[in-house]
């Protein structure tokens, strides 16, 4: 655990005791049995906006918090661990859009009401099924957006989009020219296929040729500390099962085998952790080589819940498989947050890239 | 010459320290050794020291600050954690660096602290303070590695001392050391609790160490026999029957310094991987090295290592509360050495014929030198309890993993 400030302290415990109390996995399965058009539980995210964690990112100009990137983490880790269906991430990553490159009227038009709760905002990034930035046909002309964005996370909901168009990042609000196409994945969360048709669109002038892989940086590093609450959760929830599990005539904890595969994923989560925490405070820093930190913390990131999420199936053995158990929600939801904002094989070329070879 | 930055009281409160660190250092790091680290300081080697090396360890010694946090009644440096911050702050802005280490300041003395007698603690504490005694490690036997609690090294109680008979082996520096501590059997009823922990003159009569040569051409191990070694029942530490305790103690200060003791930059010393690999093998249209699997596993290796350095820190930043090694040290080693061989692995493949050079002409000296590293590195995972020795850890002692229902 990063060095944390005692505000942090207080948000970080305040967030895992309100996830086991109120937003136990239980309840995920229950939003998932009632699938609601939104594909979250709007009450719980009501009392999430309450608490002040939509505002964690908005500055205190704005009637946020203004707490950064790390503390958002720590929110988006004690999600992760229960898999809270909540709009969260994907509000704040259009929020860090909005901080990035927005005029200082669209700030003041639009921050005040996401600290609130009042919306649900999001990014429309992609036009196909993998993440690929520099392909993007979706084009604005007059003021007007036209263009296909696929799998738009909370896209049923959300009533602001930051969308990418050829020329930049713009501001579409969901009410005209936008038609919502649902698209059920494995994760039984929201993801919406967004026809926009003529939408009246507003470019985010600030922040410069950067501005799109900043935000999706700041998304994917969003992404990353959902994945290592899921993580943790996952392991621990495996390593209770074997020592309670009797086979052959004692617990399956016993048994070396299974004792050296999970002290090598307790080893893989631990780097993975330094690395989440790492890309969260470069971004809080304002350092230079934020991509980098990014890259490292998405790619192990997805190695690793790609590991753990496999290995709770497996060593849950049938139980694993039924829809009884848990193992299976947290399998499906990794493998939905691994290809999001570039999977592991994308960002180790990135990586690659930035270092030469 | 660049000026030093001055030292500012009033933003700095460790200012007073940090300048009398300063001053010491100017007065006695001789500069023409900048940065020539001795290689052999973790395990103490042959001893070929020049005049300015030799008046380097005198200086750190008798100041104490080879080892800053040792108690100064010892002749530590008496130094608080935040004091010895500075210190290492400070001698890495004057270039200089620890003269004093080996096994005595690494694993033995620590665990003198804890459990010698104040006798035992005022004999050796000092001499280890200074770099004057070089300690070797007896702990494994040819049937007892792994299973390190199936020592057979025994110590025959005759009234005033003991008399030792068995054979040690992995016995790093044996043939230079002029102590052992080893953990010999004093009673053969009880596995563990047979088992006591004894400190023993290399150069007393009975004692013979021969060299081990390696796959890599190299000789830094020993076996060692003991035959009638009469040993003073002074130089028993702990109780009778405590050796198992006192030694796994020990053992938690080893894995903690083989897992590279927090100093990440060494992983990054060297030319990268990455550019290596460019050199040796080319780019292709796009500027991209030409072997693609290579490039990623490259890639892999250079993630785990960066993950490994944050990982470090984090450790380092987290263990607040001054507690000494802990499991996780069993972590940190299992990463260090995969880091460690993944490293030596990939250099030689980048390398190709080239890297698997053993002596003579056609190579250069970083080519003969990777041939070796790799060689070596081979031992990284099996020494100081083998990686699935360190996995038995992870498992029993953070995960819990052999609680019954």
């Amino acid at each position: 655990m990063a060095i944390l400030s005692e505000d942090q302290t207080m948000l970080r415990d305040m967030a895992r005791e309100w996830a086991d109390n109120e937003a136990p996995v239980a309840a995920f399965r229950k939003t998932r049995d009632a699938a609601p058009p939104e594909g979250y539980d709007a009450a719980l995210w009501q009392a999430q906006a309450e608490m002040g964690w939509a505002g964690v990112l908005v500055p205190e100009a704005h009637g946020g918090a203004g707490m950064g990137f790390l503390s958002l983490g720590l929110v988006l880790e004690q999600l992760g661990r229960n898999l809270v269906a909540s709009p969260l991430a994907a509000t704040a990553a259009a929020t860090s859009a909005l901080m990035l490159g927005g005029s200082q009227a669209q700030q003041a038009e639009w921050l005040p009401r996401i600290a609130a709760g009042e919306i649900v905002a999001t990014l429309a990034i992609d036009d196909g099924p993998h993440f690929a930035p520099d392909r993007i046909a979706t084009r604005v002309e007059a003021g007007q957006l036209t263009g296909t964005k696929a799998f738009v996370a909370e896209g049923d909901s959300a009533t602001l989009f930051v969308v990418a168009a050829t020329d930049g990042l713009y501001l579409v609000s969901g009410e005209q020219g936008v038609t919502r196409n649902t698209r059920k994945l494995a994760d039984a969360r929201s993801h919406a296929e967004i026809v926009f048709t003529d939408a009246p669109a507003q470019k985010l002038t600030e922040g410069g040729e950067q501005l799109l892989r900043q935000v999706t940086d700041r998304a994917a590093a969003a992404t990353a500390a959902e994945m290592l609450g899921m993580a943790e959760s996952a392991f621990a929830q495996v390593n209770d099962y074997l020592k309670q599990r009797v086979q052959f005539g004692q617990p399956l904890s016993t048994f070396q085998a299974l004792q050296h595969r999970m002290a090598r994923m307790f080893t893989e989560l631990e780097l993975m952790r330094s690395a989440v925490e790492g890309a969260l405070e470069a971004i809080d820093a304002k350092r230079s080589d934020v991509d980098q930190a990014v890259s490292l913390a998405k790619a192990i990131a997805g190695d690793t819940l790609n590991l753990v999420s496999r290995e709770m199936v497996q060593l849950y053995g049938g139980v694993g498989m039924t829809d009884e158990y848990d193992a299976g929600f947290y399998l499906k939801r990794a493998r939905v947050l691994e290809a999001m904002w570039g999977n592991a094989a994308w960002h180790r070329e990135r990586f690659a890239k930035l270092n030469g070879y | 010459m660049a000026s030093a930055p001055e030292i500012d009281s009033a933003t700095d409160p460790m200012a007073t320290f940090r300048g009398e660190a300063r001053a010491w250092l100017a007065a006695n790091f001789p500069p023409e050794l900048k940065g020539k680290e001795n290689p052999m300081s973790a395990v103490d080697g042959p001893d070929e020291a020049s005049d300015a090396e030799r008046r380097w360890k005198a200086a750190m010694g008798d100041k104490g600050w080879g080892v800053p946090t040792w108690p100064s009644q010892y002749g530590g440096g008496g130094l608080s954690r935040a004091e010895a911050r500075v210190l290492q702050e400070e001698m890495a802005r004057a270039g200089a660096w620890n003269p004093i280490g080996g096994m005595g300041v690494m694993m033995f003395g620590p665990t003198l602290l804890e459990y010698g007698s104040e006798a035992q603690k005022a004999e050796h504490i000092p001499a280890i303070v200074r770099g004057e005694v070089r300690w070797c490690q007896g702990y494994s036997e040819p049937n007892a590695g792994s299973d390190l609690a199936n020592i057979q090294t025994s110590a025959i109680d005759a009234g005033d001392h003991y008399i030792v008979n068995g054979q040690k082996t992995w016995t790093s520096g044996g043939q230079w050391a002029d102590k052992c501590f080893a953990l010999v059997r004093t009673d053969k009823g009880h596995k563990h609790a047979g088992i006591s922990f004894l400190l023993i003159d290399m150069d007393a009569p009975g004692v013979e160490t021969k060299p081990i040569r390696l796959i890599s051409g190299q000789s830094p191990f020993c076996e060692t026999f003991f035959a009638d070694v009469k040993v003073a029942k002074a130089n028993l530490v702990g109780a009778e029957g405590q050796g198992w305790e006192i030694g796994t103690r020990l053992l938690q200060h080893e894995r903690s310094s083989l897992s590279g003791g927090g100093s990440a930059s060494r992983l990054f010393a060297g030319t990268p991987l990455g550019q290596m690999a460019l050199d040796y093998r080319g780019a292709d249209d796009a500027g991209r090295l030409s072997d693609a699997d290579l490039r990623l596993r490259i890639v892999r290796h250079e993630m785990d290592v960066r993950a490994f350095a944050l990982t470090l820190r984090r450790a380092a930043l987290e263990s607040k509360s001054n507690a000494g090694p802990s499991a996780t040290s069993s972590i940190m080693k299992n990463v260090g050495a995969r880091i460690t061989q993944d490293r030596a692995e990939l250099a030689i493949e980048v390398m190709g014929m080239q890297g698997l050079g053993w002596e003579g002409e056609g190579f250069s000296e970083d080519e003969l030198a990777q041939t070796r590293t790799w060689l070596w590195g081979k031992a990284v995972s099996i020494y100081g309890g083998s990686t699935e020795i360190q996995n038995n850890v992870i498992a029993k002692r953070i995960l819990g993993m052999t609680e019954a229902k």
